[in-house]
């Protein structure tokens, strides 16, 4: 598909249970889904490809202050996906007081919920989640 | 490009304020408008840095407002600059630039921000506002939240334990606050033990509440002149010898985050136009937003190999007497106080004073040579510029 790089396509997609990323069909490189060029060789020659939903954690943080609107604490994670390129999102099902550096490296499935935005954004999003492959 | 030197350099304490964002830089620009010996109708633009003056006075459209209040000529245009955190030392740049390209001779330029006119949790949603809104900020990420990533990062991929990374981290805000209470424009002006900053609450693990720089008000002006102007504004015209800007994040893009890509395109390009190492460099302000923060700015900017930087605060290495290059003598952004779009003038006032040896008890013995470092945002922007006290 002709990869529209919207931020709705890349919602549908969660919606459908997919995560959607682009594909360089040059150096087959995968980027994140809102990237005009690949991230490697800067290709604009893309098409939008579902990814893997694994992936393992390369580092969090658990958020003790929150901004306006949320209820602190959770835990916010950055994650190298098996298809390459990296995403944000939540790790969920563990007891934040129990996050230590031993989720450093840790494999992941990911999937992903819905949030309710405030009046600065746009409304109901689904936001990436994590969970522990055990 | 023709030579480009600062005249007078002016900033309001830092802290919180009474007034308003534009109070606040008209304070700051009569003040270096004074120190250069010129007045208002000798400016020919305006450079004005603010990150969130909607939110904080809602006051959009600053640049304009604050032309008036000062009485700049009508023919002066002024202009609004918003790059997160760096925002002030890209308006800085841009006046260098352009009074370089000959387009100016003498530009006013510098930023305010009242951040403490917001409660904590709006100025951390506005602040958030800087990651990008669509993929990073409905996870609730902050921006200690940001650098607690880095941290645990580098905690991992250098192999130390958390808890000494901490302690070391500590050591960061420690030196900063010792500085700090040298300065009489500082929001904190004394000084704190590691003990003190360990107990403090845990805002993103593993960053404490006294890893962290604080909201704060304030504003720092300065006039960018050709040297021709400037030597005629001032005995000790201190000279912009190189510098560099560069973009990118948001951290999905620099996953890494123990070396902010940006910060080493930046600084390259300015040591490169400065032909100067950072072994030249006598003393440096840069982006402790977050005692980590500090810990891979020394890295990134070369004055210690990656993952070697961590024990520079405790050591002594960093701190106002050692022999190596002293950072954040003013304070830093941890205790100074981040008014984020009025820091990166704050931080050029800080090294031009040094650089007159105007600096009194927190003064770097002999320092000729000095850098600026601020960033912005989710490792969106990086912008350094290289001052000397000579051409
Ligand atoms: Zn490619």
């Amino acid at each position: 598909m002709k990869h529209q790089h919207l931020f709705k396509d890349y919602q549908q997609g969660l919606e459908n249970g997919e995560l959607i990323g682009v594909y360089c069909k040059k150096c087959k490189t995968f980027s994140f889904h809102s990237s005009l060029s690949c991230s490697k060789c800067g290709s604009m020659d893309l098409v939008g490809k579902v990814s893997e939903k694994s992936g393992t954690l390369e580092t969090f943080t658990v958020i003790r202050v929150a901004a306006e609107g949320l209820t602190p604490p959770f835990i916010v994670a950055l994650v190298r996906t098996d298809s390459g390129f990296h995403v944000m999102g939540n790790l969920e099902g563990i007891d934040p007081s129990s996050a230590s550096m031993d989720l450093l490296g840790k494999q992941v499935k990911i999937s992903s919920k819905k949030v309710t935005r405030d009046r600065y954004s746009q409304g109901v999003t689904h936001c990436l989640s994590f969970t522990l492959d055990q | 490009m023709r030579e480009v030197a600062i005249a007078g350099v002016a900033m309001t304490k830092f802290g919180i304020s009474e007034d308003t964002c534009i109070e606040m830089f008209g304070q700051a620009a009569t003040g270096a408008l004074v120190k250069s010996d010129i007045e208002p109708k000798d400016i020919e633009a305006l450079f004005l840095g603010n990150c969130l003056g909607d939110f904080e006075d809602g006051q959009a459209h600053m640049g304009a407002h604050i032309h008036t209040a000062l009485g700049l000529p009508m023919a002066a245009p002024a202009f609004r600059f918003e790059n997160a955190c760096a925002t002030a030392t890209v308006a800085i740049r841009q006046a260098a630039l352009m009074v370089g390209a000959g387009i100016y001779d003498v530009v006013l330029a510098g930023g305010t921000e009242r951040v403490a006119a917001m409660d904590t949790p709006m100025a951390t949603r506005t602040f958030a506002m800087a990651s990008n809104s669509c993929y990073s900020a409905p996870t609730g990420i902050t921006f200690p939240g940001v650098f607690a990533m880095a941290a645990h990062m580098y905690a991992g991929k250098y192999g130390m334990d958390i808890s000494s990374l901490s302690e070391y981290m500590a050591h960061v805000s420690v030196k900063n606050h010792f500085h700090a209470s040298m300065n009489p424009k500082a929001q904190f002006q004394k000084e704190i033990s590691v003990e003190k900053v360990l107990e403090s609450f845990m805002v993103a693990d593993p960053l404490h509440f006294l890893d962290c720089c604080p909201f704060s008000d304030g504003a720092s002006a300065v006039v960018i002149a050709s040297k021709e102007k400037a030597v005629q504004m001032t005995d000790k015209p201190v000279y912009i010898i190189g510098t560099g800007q560069a973009a990118g994040g948001p951290v999905i893009n620099n996953p890494d985050m123990t070396r902010i890509k940006p910060r080493e395109v930046a600084s390259a390009m300015a040591y490169k136009e400065a032909g100067v190492t950072p072994g030249d460099i006598d003393l440096c302000e840069l982006h402790d937003c977050f005692t980590i923060a500090e810990i891979l700015a020394i890295e990134g900017l070369g004055f210690y190999e990656f993952g070697k930087g961590y024990d520079a605060a405790k050591k002594g290495e960093t701190r106002l007497g050692s022999d190596r290059t002293v950072i954040n003598p003013s304070g830093g952004l941890k205790a100074k106080g981040h008014p984020i779009g009025a820091t990166g003038a704050a931080q050029v006032t800080e090294i031009v004073e040094q650089l007159r040896g105007e600096s009194k008890e927190r003064q770097v013995e002999g320092a000729r040579t000095g850098l600026v470092d601020t960033l912005g945002g989710e490792f969106g922007t990086v912008c350094n510029l290289i001052l000397r006290s000579y051409a």
